[in-house]
């Protein structure tokens, strides 16, 4: 009889995994997935585009029910886990339904930080993670609403924009000197801010919010040197952290997040962590790119597989329509590192690759990301470049033909 | 009338104002300034062939380099412009000053293979009768100084014997110091046909192996300056072998026992030869009895016979053998100086050199009193006067105070060249009759600059190397305040008190003047007699068709051959054999210069580059100014294929790329002549020519002079391709050319990264620049990108990787050409499709990698390569070339 594998948490790690699953170790486990929210998985990088109006909602979908349910998937949408019984093997959901595990999969994901100053808590503060954010903040764009997004990096550019193209009036404040400012160096950040501020998004870098005002509902943003700035709504996106309540309540260890091994195994060996949700070699992971590997591992070792987890390279993808960010590996060259720059302002294009001893350790796309899987193929690989260096900036084929 | 009106579209019959084949053009003004250029098919020269230079012609009538209105110079060292009446006064004013407070012969002319024979005519006048300076002397003497001094030494007079014909009915062609193939490509042609069709065997005598020996039947790459002794053993073989023509040298030739036994001295043998030429002694043996054995031999030369101290006593060597054979004046037989400038024989003619009177009569007490009655001279010079090399250090230590440049840029193309320059600032009175705002010699500063008409402009006659006299005409007008030279002259002559002398109605009027006297109590006692055309009308001149001199008034149709039958000029109608002087070059290598540079022409410039320089097809083939050494002796000097190179001469120096040559001996050095101080930084090769010269001819030794090389290093190299002039970092090594669209300089520097984004910036602004900055790799690139058009490029790599530019200069040609893909233009690649690679046919822009395909494709023959891409149908002078990419393909195939 299948061993039941529960998987707590239907986000995008969590899919990949029933994916994996089903290619490497097909009819092994009985699955169980369980979701907090009360929909299919969807796409959460589409939540931006979805924002913008640029896409319907059906378009984030990750999978139809029906590819759940060829796979013999339990699924338990809208039903929270209170808690893991790691002696009985069993998990609790609320609502009283109690699920037992031979394997359990923690791929709680990660929630918003929310911002603890004065005002907080007024309504029209939001972040920006689920379907259901978009929901509230959708109808306010469209009527023209003053909006402020507090957060520069990759989840507010993308709220902000989107706000800024559904008709919003929207100022984005930072608390930093640059935008996306672990992934840029200042000039990809400066261009950047170049490209966000012609899609009308009105940018206030080195900025921190003081505290909120309004009565019974937001009215403006206060910031440290005392200026206002109005506003009907405000996003707060200045990132994420680990999921970890259930795995803490559990007794299992959590650092920043759930602590995993190699084999993404927490201290007991039937629980496992995926996703944003765990700490691995020190690293937590805010994107979708280490999940998907992670899961690739996972379901290996749950097929019976000796497979490990050695890390993920940074790679981020900002998609805003028209203004492609690219960035990964190190963009900051420190001694013993090259640096090759490509740049053409006037059509909003920087390129910088960074190098040691004659290998590709980096690199920043801004503007035209064309290249970005080859790059990243380089990086990887860690093969040596020397003889590409002229026409690395260039994108692959021009390096193809040059090796040709 | 303005320069650009339009004219009627009438393709107009003129001479190309090249080399000395002196091919005949049809040229067609496309009534904007330009004209479209083909070959005239009735001329007898070339038969409607053109070589890469010639068609190019079209692209070369610009005039946004023009000096167009007479320039004097102001107190400031500007110049400020000037009417011709000031200009002319000012001009008389100073030689008058001149003539009055140091003599006539403190004035010297210093003239040019490029003038008309009519503006000759008027200048040898003016001076050697007029003013009565002797001083009159040509860059002829650079080029065929050494051809009139032996061939006045052996015949009595500056004849060419035989005809271009000759080169189609030979048996066997012998060329000597002379890259025909590239510096004569119409008559290498019909060379080439004569052995396809007839089987001519080819023999090509030069210690540089060129592209003219390429498929030669023999080659003889003797060491340099030993061409006299191999004659020399040819004229013993001769005689050893029965092969002298006895009954001809009994009635016609003086001289033979005295020249045989002075020729025994020095090549008693072929091994004796061997030795000394350092030639297999086979190949001598061979050649020998080749020569020996075929009676229709043309022996052919050019510059690396006159270029040298002892060029008078090589090709009196080769006279002798023909003399001595009787394989003279005779169809398919005989000795042919191939000239190296258009006009050069029309200035011998008039006498515009320093040791001949006028219309080849020299300074004999008679003839000088001939001269003056025919021009009723008031002055007439009484000795020979100073040659070139002479004349610059008469200019250097003052002896002369006055000096005309017309049409010639000495402070490029003479030895020591940087001297002469110098030289040239320290004048009284310095004028120049020029047609470009800036050479280096304009840079000498002159008094007054006289714009002068151009190729296309002005209209006269021309004289090729077969004695053929052509008409040049224009077909366009003259442009702003522009005059031809004859006229400049003549008013110059006129405000010096010569009305008189110098009233013509026209360059016809002058023609009959310098016919007629050509044919003054001459009575057959001169070679050159064009009487017939003493009384040619303005309509007969007009409408002269190419005939060969003499033309006496009794033989209106010209004549093809001479001394077929003997009546040499000489007192007694003998030629006259001569003892060479022991061959050796003028000066030793030692330690310290133990190589020997050799200079010469490329393919696709001539001289100075003030013409070829402005056409984007002609400067593709040879980009850059580079020194072609022996792969051994860039390996013993440390030096680098596509890297620099510093060469040292006793004289001066010069930096050049470095291009290995298998084709050049070990121990010798080949630069070209054409790069100035305009169009590179460090390549005036003129300034490291020693200024030895042959005692006979004045022709300085322009090929041995000795040298050493080592390597110059520049941490990057690269390109720049801007509408106009764009700075370059201090320092840089640079070379310039036309390119479609604009001005492309190749350059070289030791300036960081840094320092050439700052200039960038200084010139553009940051608007519209696109880079590519790789600090630690030494690589920058950037391109000006203004409304989407393409201002500017600047490519640098560090050096030995420089970037190839065609893809980039192909997008730079069109300035209203939208730029479509950035990222391509910076990679220097083509969006789509390949690099073209360098220019190999320059007539129809066919690159290196589509002749490459094209093999590659199943082309087998470089006739077939014509088939595909009409590479090399044109001027061919690119044949060798693409034969060789063609046996490189097929050799890789094998392998």
């Amino acid at each position: 009889m299948a061993e039941p594998l529960v998987i707590v948490g239907k986000g995008m790690a969590a899919t990949r995994l029933v994916e994996e699953l089903g290619q490497q170790a097909l009819g092994r486990h009985a699955i169980a997935v369980i979701g907090e929210e009360p929909r299919l998985a969807y796409n959460r990088i589409l939540l931006s585009p979805f924002l913008a109006g640029e896409i319907a909602a059906n378009d984030l979908e990750l999978k139809p029910a029906a590819w759940w349910r060829a796979r013999g998937v339990s699924t338990f949408y809208g039903r929270a886990v209170t808690a893991i019984d790691r002696a009985a093997r069993t998990v609790a959901l609320a609502g009283g339904l109690c699920l037992p595990y031979g394997k359990l999969v923690l791929a709680t994901g990660s929630k918003p930080v929310r911002l603890a100053c004065p005002g907080a808590e007024l309504p029209g503060i939001q972040t920006f993670r689920e379907m259901s954010d978009v929901g509230a903040m959708r109808p306010q764009a469209e009527r023209g609403a003053r909006i402020v997004v507090i957060g520069g990096g990759l989840l507010g550019l993308e709220a902000a924009t989107g706000l800024a193209r559904a008709g919003g009036r929207v100022t984005l404040v930072h608390l930093a000197d640059r935008l996306m400012e672990r992934q840029l160096d200042a000039e990809g950040a400066a261009m950047l801010a170049t490209a966000i501020d012609y899609r009308g998004v009105e940018i206030r870098l080195n900025s921190a919010t003081d505290h909120f005002i309004g009565t019974d509902k937001v009215e403006g943003v206060v910031l440290s040197d005392g200026s206002v700035i109005p506003a009907e709504l405000v996003v707060v996106a200045i990132g994420v952290r680990p999921n970890a309540d259930l795995a803490r309540a559990a007794g299992l260890s959590v650092e920043r997040g759930i602590l995993v091994d190699d084999r993404l195994a927490t201290e007991d060996p039937d629980i496992f962590g995926l996703g944003e949700c765990i700490q691995h070699r020190g690293q937590v992971y805010g994107l979708v790119e280490p999940a998907y590997e992670q899961a690739r591992v996972l379901a290996a070792g749950l097929a019976g597989k000796d497979a490990h987890y050695a890390g993920s390279l940074l790679a981020t993808n900002l998609k805003v329509s028209g203004v492609g960010v690219f960035s990964a590996g190190t963009v900051e060259a420190d001694d013993g590192c090259e640096t090759i720059v490509l740049r053409d302002p006037d059509a909003g294009v920087y390129r910088k690759f960074v190098l040691r001893e004659g290998r590709l350790v980096g690199c920043i796309l801004v503007g035209e990301t064309q290249g970005a899987l080859f790059y990243l193929r380089l990086i990887r690989s860690g093969q040596d470049v020397s003889a590409l260096r002229t026409d690395l900036p260039f994108g692959e084929s021009y390096c193809v033909r040059e090796a040709a | 009338m303005r320069h650009d009106a339009p004219l009627a579209p009438t393709a107009t019959r003129t001479t190309c104002p090249y080399c000395g084949v002196g091919c005949g053009v049809l040229a067609t003004a496309d009534g904007k300034g330009g004209a479209a250029v083909a070959g005239d098919p009735d001329h007898p020269a070339n038969r409607g062939r053109l070589c890469s230079k010639g068609s190019a012609l079209g692209e070369t009538l610009a005039q946004g380099h023009r000096v167009l209105h007479p320039l004097r110079r102001n107190a400031a060292g500007g110049y400020d412009a000037v009417g011709w009446d000031q200009a002319l006064d000012g001009a008389a004013e100073g030689f008058k000053a001149v003539i009055r407070d140091n003599g006539p012969e403190a004035v010297a002319f210093y003239l040019s293979g490029q003038l008309l024979t009519e503006d000759y005519y008027v200048a040898n006048k003016l001076a050697k009768g007029f003013i009565g300076t002797p001083h009159v002397d040509t860059n002829s003497r650079l080029c065929m100084a050494s051809t009139v001094a032996a061939q006045r030494r052996v015949f009595g007079s500056d004849t060419v014997p035989g005809s271009y014909e000759d080169l189609d009915a030979a048996d066997l062609i012998v060329l000597v110091g002379s890259n025909t193939a590239w510096c004569h490509p119409v008559l290498f042609r019909r060379i080439q046909e004569n052995r396809a069709e007839r089987g001519a065997k080819v023999v090509v005598i030069d210690p540089r192996v060129t592209a003219t020996a390429e498929d030669a039947d023999l080659v003889l790459p003797l060491k340099p300056g030993m061409d006299s002794v191999l004659f020399a053993g040819l004229l013993v073989h001769l005689a050893d072998h029965g092969l002298i023509a006895r009954d001809y040298i009994e009635r016609h030739v003086a001289g033979l026992d005295e020249t045989l036994a002075n020729a025994r001295d020095i090549a008693g043998n072929s091994a004796a030869v061997a030795a000394r030429t350092g030639l297999p002694e086979d190949s001598v043996k061979a050649f020998f009895t080749l020569w020996g054995q075929t009676p229709a031999v043309v022996t052919a030369w050019s510059q690396g016979v006159n270029q040298s101290a002892q060029g008078t006593d090589k090709v009196a060597a080769i006279l002798h053998c023909h003399l001595a054979t009787a394989r003279i004046g005779r169809p398919g037989c005989g000795p042919l100086s191939l000239t190296g400038q258009p006009n050069a024989m029309g200035g011998r003619e008039v006498g515009g050199m320093a040791n001949t009177l006028a219309a080849h009569m020299g300074y004999t007490p008679a003839e000088i009193e001939r001269v003056q009655r025919f021009w009723g001279a008031p002055a007439m010079a009484q000795r020979e006067g100073l040659k070139a090399v002479a004349m610059m250090e008469a200019v250097a230590d003052r002896r002369i105070r006055a000096l005309w440049v017309m049409a010639t840029n000495p402070a490029v193309s003479l030895p020591r060249a940087d001297a002469v320059r110098a030289a040239l600032s320290g004048l009284d009175l310095f004028v120049i009759s020029e047609n470009v705002l800036s050479n280096d010699t304009l840079a000498a500063k002159p008094h007054l600059i006289l714009p002068a008409a151009a190729w296309g402009e002005k209209d006269g006659t021309v004289t090729n190397s077969e004695r053929r006299i052509s008409r040049q005409r224009a077909f366009l007008p003259l442009p702003g305040g522009v005059k031809p030279d004859w006229w400049i002259v003549c008013e110059v002559a006129k405000r010096l008190g010569f009305s008189d002398a110098f009233s013509f109605r026209g360059p016809h009027a002058i023609h009959a003047e310098h016919a007629a006297l050509s044919a003054f109590e001459n009575e057959g006692t001169r070679d050159f007699d064009i009487g017939a055309h003493a009384g040619l009308s303005l309509a007969a001149y007009d409408a002269l068709a190419p005939v060969q001199w003499p033309v006496p008034w009794d033989r209106p149709q010209g004549t093809a051959r001479l001394f077929a039958d003997g009546g040499f000029f000489t007192g007694d109608g003998r030629a006259q054999m001569q003892a060479l002087a022991e061959p050796a070059p003028a000066s030793a290598t030692d330690a310290r210069f133990p190589l020997r540079l050799n200079t010469g022409r490329v393919r696709d410039h001539w001289h100075t580059m003030t013409r070829t320089g402005l056409s984007p097809r002609l400067s593709a083939h040879t980009a850059e100014p580079a020194v072609s050494v022996h792969p051994a002796d860039a390996s013993r000097y440390g030096l680098v294929e596509a890297k620099f190179a510093r060469i040292e001469t006793r004289e001066g120096q010069a930096i050049l790329k470095v291009a290995t040559d298998t084709g050049i001996p070990e121990g010798s050095l080949f630069a070209p002549i054409h790069w100035s101080a305009e169009t590179a930084s460090d390549a005036r090769i003129g300034a490291a020519v020693q200024a030895l010269v042959d005692p006979c001819s004045g022709q300085p030794e322009l090929k041995a002079t000795p040298a050493s090389i080592g390597p110059v290093t520049f941490t990057s190299q690269g390109f720049v391709l801007s509408r106009d002039a764009f700075p370059l970092p201090e320092g840089s090594w640079w070379a310039r050319l036309a390119v479609e669209g604009g001005e492309g300089r190749l350059f070289a520097t030791n300036e960081t990264i840094a320092s050439a984004m700052a200039l960038v910036r200084a010139r553009f602004g940051e608007e519209g620049l696109v880079e590519l900055i790789d600090r630690e790799g030494g690589g920058y690139r950037c391109a000006v990108v203004h409304q989407g058009r393409l201002l500017a490029a600047l490519f640098l790599a560090p050096t030995g990787r420089a970037p190839l530019w065609d893809t980039v200069k192909a997008v730079f040609a069109d300035p209203t050409a939208e730029i479509g893909h950035r990222f391509a233009l910076l990679a220097g690649r083509a969006a789509s499709g390949t690099e073209p690679g360098p220019t190999i046919c320059a007539c129809f822009g066919v690159g290196l990698h589509a002749i490459r395909a094209a093999f590659a494709a199943g082309a087998t023959s470089a006739e077939e390569i014509g088939l595909r891409l009409k590479a090399g149908t044109n001027c061919g002078s690119c044949l060798p070339e693409i034969r060789r990419i063609g046996a490189r393909a097929f050799s890789t195939e094998a392998a």
